[in-house]
């Protein structure tokens, strides 16, 4: 329960920080799509933020800039490392968010002959 | 040992002065005998003559032992500590039952007895040097141990020391050569005659063949195997049929009631079944207490079509019911993630009213040195005992139990199964569409590929799909027991390759269509084996997971980089395979083999599986180079 709210402390604080720098540029998603794969993200969530056995689905549609940027800093639970601003930068981050934001929809598996022929 | 006779006494005694105190003449070859023959005396000088040839050395009895076992094959890179019985089993035993295959590396030997008899259902044989073979072949002979699979493996060795001829022999001998792999083997044995040898040899294959099963391994004595059999009465032993220990009727009892009455009973099935009566079973024991079973893929459990098939979970569950589960502890508690500093006190995640029983033939037989048994299992029954064969006794218990209101209780639970089945099956298909037309290409795509043009086939995949994303399992059917292999069991890199080609070799004979997804780091242990399936005709399709590196550890050191605050960037230094990309299509031509690829663009890999399904067709093996996700 401690670590509970802690973590929510946390998070807040994160998320005030990721608040104020709202006012920042966009990120650049092609930079961030570069990023992508020099800081392994990868090689757990996919090249396209698609997801993995390891790492959680990210795109398309990510979560919040604020959110993903908050949980790079304070990641819950689970398998993802704590990325600190001198491990990347969120300037980095941004460019990175920008790249998942940018992502296209995937189709309806229904659309998708081969997996239709699954069902 | 030699014998030496007098060719003609008469000759002997006039030539003896001549010879007095001369080694012994060798006779010489027959067309050294053509040349001089016109030009010879009417009467040559007598010689003692040694015979040099042994028509009946040991390693025929040897033979004759195995023959009785019913063993197909014999896999080996060749060694002099084997050389008789090599000789033996090509000549004398016919190279048939057993047949000798050609193994480049002995891990590859052992590994293909490794995948063999996941199919098959029995063990092949794997024949090494005592010492360096042993060595290399130590790894797969660790696999088969953790994976409870039968092999045998013969061991050569001049275990006498003044029958040594070279340095060499003194360095590939050794005073115990199991030693090395005493604590991952259910037995060994150093016979030091041919009964002995007979004896044993049986004796191991039953202990092999025993649950928990796994590899036994003999030392054949280079002597024994090369000189002429002396020892009077030789027979070979009788092999009963192997009978699998069945758990403790009273225990059953109890646990038949404690999931009838269960409200959220789940079933987890590890190591269970051998073959396809086991899974018959399964679906038999969750049909009848509509029940759920989680199949954690070290074999085709139940079949992934089955309704009820990974429909639980153990957090709500009342009463789980374990079949040959290794580790509970893991199943039951959730240890700190590599996230944090330190390791926090385990975390039971089910409910603490929840009762575990477990039902196991590891029970019976562990060692102590390798960790493979896992933390305590601390259970609430621990029934030791084969898990397929107490089943139908557990079945038999469960429906006598269950009363009208039981029923009716169980009927509404395996409903709400059935369309958590339904929904599991939605959820991956829609998430099979993400990233579907990457470059490099997600396992999702090329399982789909794959599925589509093997689905009406007798099919059977060989490789493990645990680093595929385990889309393989998300996404097909398997109904059939040799339809899925598992992993290695140890997890140690270099089994996936060999035990598929040892899985072909046995799918063989059915005409099946065997698949292999076959990861590039483990690959590059022993590509060797891609020739011994060319060599040897066994039809097999490779499809080559290269993610280009071994990203389980450029997750790991990415992970202990940001742990450190240090830079992420480097963790590719030592786990990548890049500068340059390897050429996997073309490794496989240099064995001989169709290589197709590699292949970045998704709309290459379904036209890439159809020729190859027609080279496998063919009877031959074919590899897809196809560039991957770093993690599926």
């Amino acid at each position: 329960m401690k670590k509970t709210i802690l973590f929510l402390a946390t998070l807040a604080v994160s998320v005030a920080a990721a608040l104020a720098q709202n006012a920042a540029p966009a990120g650049n998603a092609e930079n961030g799509k570069k990023l992508w794969v020099k800081n392994n993200c990868y090689s757990c969530h996919g090249y396209e933020g698609h997801g993995g056995s390891v790492g959680p689905k990210l795109a398309p549609k990510p979560i919040s800039m604020v959110a993903f940027m908050a949980i790079v800093r304070h990641p819950p639970q689970s398998t993802m490392p704590t990325f600190t601003a001198r491990v990347i930068s969120d300037s980095d981050l941004r460019d990175m968010w920008a790249y998942l934001n940018a992502i296209p929809a995937a189709p309806a598996y229904k659309d998708v002959p081969l997996l239709n022929a699954i069902q | 040992m030699a014998t030496s006779k007098n060719t003609d006494r008469r000759g002997f005694l006039k030539g003896a002065a001549a010879l007095a105190g001369a080694a012994p003449i060798a006779l010489a070859p027959q067309s050294v005998l053509a040349q001089t023959a016109a030009a010879a005396p009417a009467e040559t000088p007598a010689r003692t003559v040694e015979v040099l040839t042994n028509e009946r050395p040991g390693a025929d009895f040897m033979m004759d032992v195995i023959k009785s076992l019913g063993i197909e094959y014999a896999a080996a890179n060749p060694a002099s500590s084997c050389r008789g019985l090599h000789e033996s089993m090509i000549n004398y035993g016919g190279n048939k039952s057993p047949e000798l295959l050609t193994a480049l590396h002995e891990e590859s030997s052992v590994a293909m007895a490794h995948g063999y008899a996941k199919i098959e259902g029995k063990p092949l044989i794997a024949m090494v040097h005592g010492t360096v073979g042993t060595q290399h072949a130590a790894m797969a002979i660790y696999n088969a141990w953790c994976d409870r699979v039968p092999a045998i493996v013969i061991l050569g060795n001049e275990t006498d020391a003044t029958a040594r001829r070279s340095f060499v022999e003194w360095t590939h001998a050794a005073q115990d050569a199991a030693a090395i792999i005493r604590d991952y083997t259910k037995w060994d044995d150093n016979p030091t005659s041919l009964q002995h040898f007979a004896e044993s040899l049986v004796r191991a294959y039953r202990i092999a063949m025993t649950p928990p099963m796994g590899p036994v391994a003999i030392i054949a004595n280079a002597k024994l195997q090369e000189e002429p059999i002396e020892e009077k009465g030789l027979r070979v032993p009788k092999l009963t049929p192997v009978l699998h220990p069945v758990g403790d009727s009273g225990a059953i009892l109890e646990t038949a009631r404690m999931l009838v009455n269960a409200e959220n009973p789940v079933i987890v099935a590890g190591r269970m079944t051998h073959n396809q009566a086991g899974m018959t079973l399964l679906a038999e024991l969750a049909d009848t207490l509509q029940a759920p079973v989680n199949d954690q893929r070290n074999r085709v459990n139940i079949a992934s079509s089955h309704p009820f098939y990974n429909t639980g979970n153990v957090v709500n569950a009342d009463v789980i019911l374990a079949l040959e589960v290794e580790d509970i502890f893991m199943l039951t508690h959730r240890m700190s993630q590599l996230n944090r500093i330190g390791m926090e006190p385990p975390k039971k995640i089910i409910k603490d009213t929840c009762k575990v029983v477990s039902i196991s033939s590891v029970e019976l037989f562990q060692r102590s040195n390798y960790q493979d048994f896992a933390r305590y299992n601390e259970v609430d029954m621990a029934i030791p005992g084969d898990a397929q064969a107490t089943l139908p006794l557990l079945i038999e218990a469960c429906k006598k139990l269950i009363t009208g209101d039981r029923r009716a209780a169980m009927q509404a639970r395996g409903a709400k199964l059935t369309a958590q089945y339904k929904k599991n099956k939605e959820t991956a298909l829609t998430e099979a569409t993400l990233g579907w037309d990457s470059s490099p290409l997600t396992p999702a795509r090329i399982s789909a590929e794959l599925w589509a043009q093997i689905r009406n086939e007798d099919w059977s995949l060989v490789g493990n799909d645990m680093f595929f994303g385990r889309w393989p399992s998300r996404l097909w059917d398997f109904e059939k027991h040799y339809q899925f292999i598992g992993g290695s069991g140890g997890e140690g890199v270099g089994y996936g390759a060999p035990a598929a080609v040892g899985a072909a070799l046995a799918n063989r004979k059915y005409g099946r269509l065997t698949v292999n997804i076959q990861n590039d780091g483990d690959l590059n242990y022993a590509p060797g084996v891609l020739w011994t399936a060319v060599h040897h005709n066994i039809p097999l399709l490779s499809i080559m997971n290269n993610n280009r590196g071994y990203h389980q550890e450029v997750m790991f050191v990415t992970t202990m980089a940001a742990r450190a605050n240090r830079d992420v960037t480097r963790a590719g230094i030592g786990t990548k395979l890049d500068k340059p990309y390897i050429d996997y299509a073309t490794m496989a031509k240099t064995y001989g083999m169709t290589g197709i690829g590699p292949i970045t663009d998704p709309k290459d890999v379904g036209p890439a599986i159809k020729r190859a399904i027609e080279v496998v067709k063919a009877g031959e093996p074919v590899l897809i180079d196809t560039v991957t996700q770093g993690r599926g």
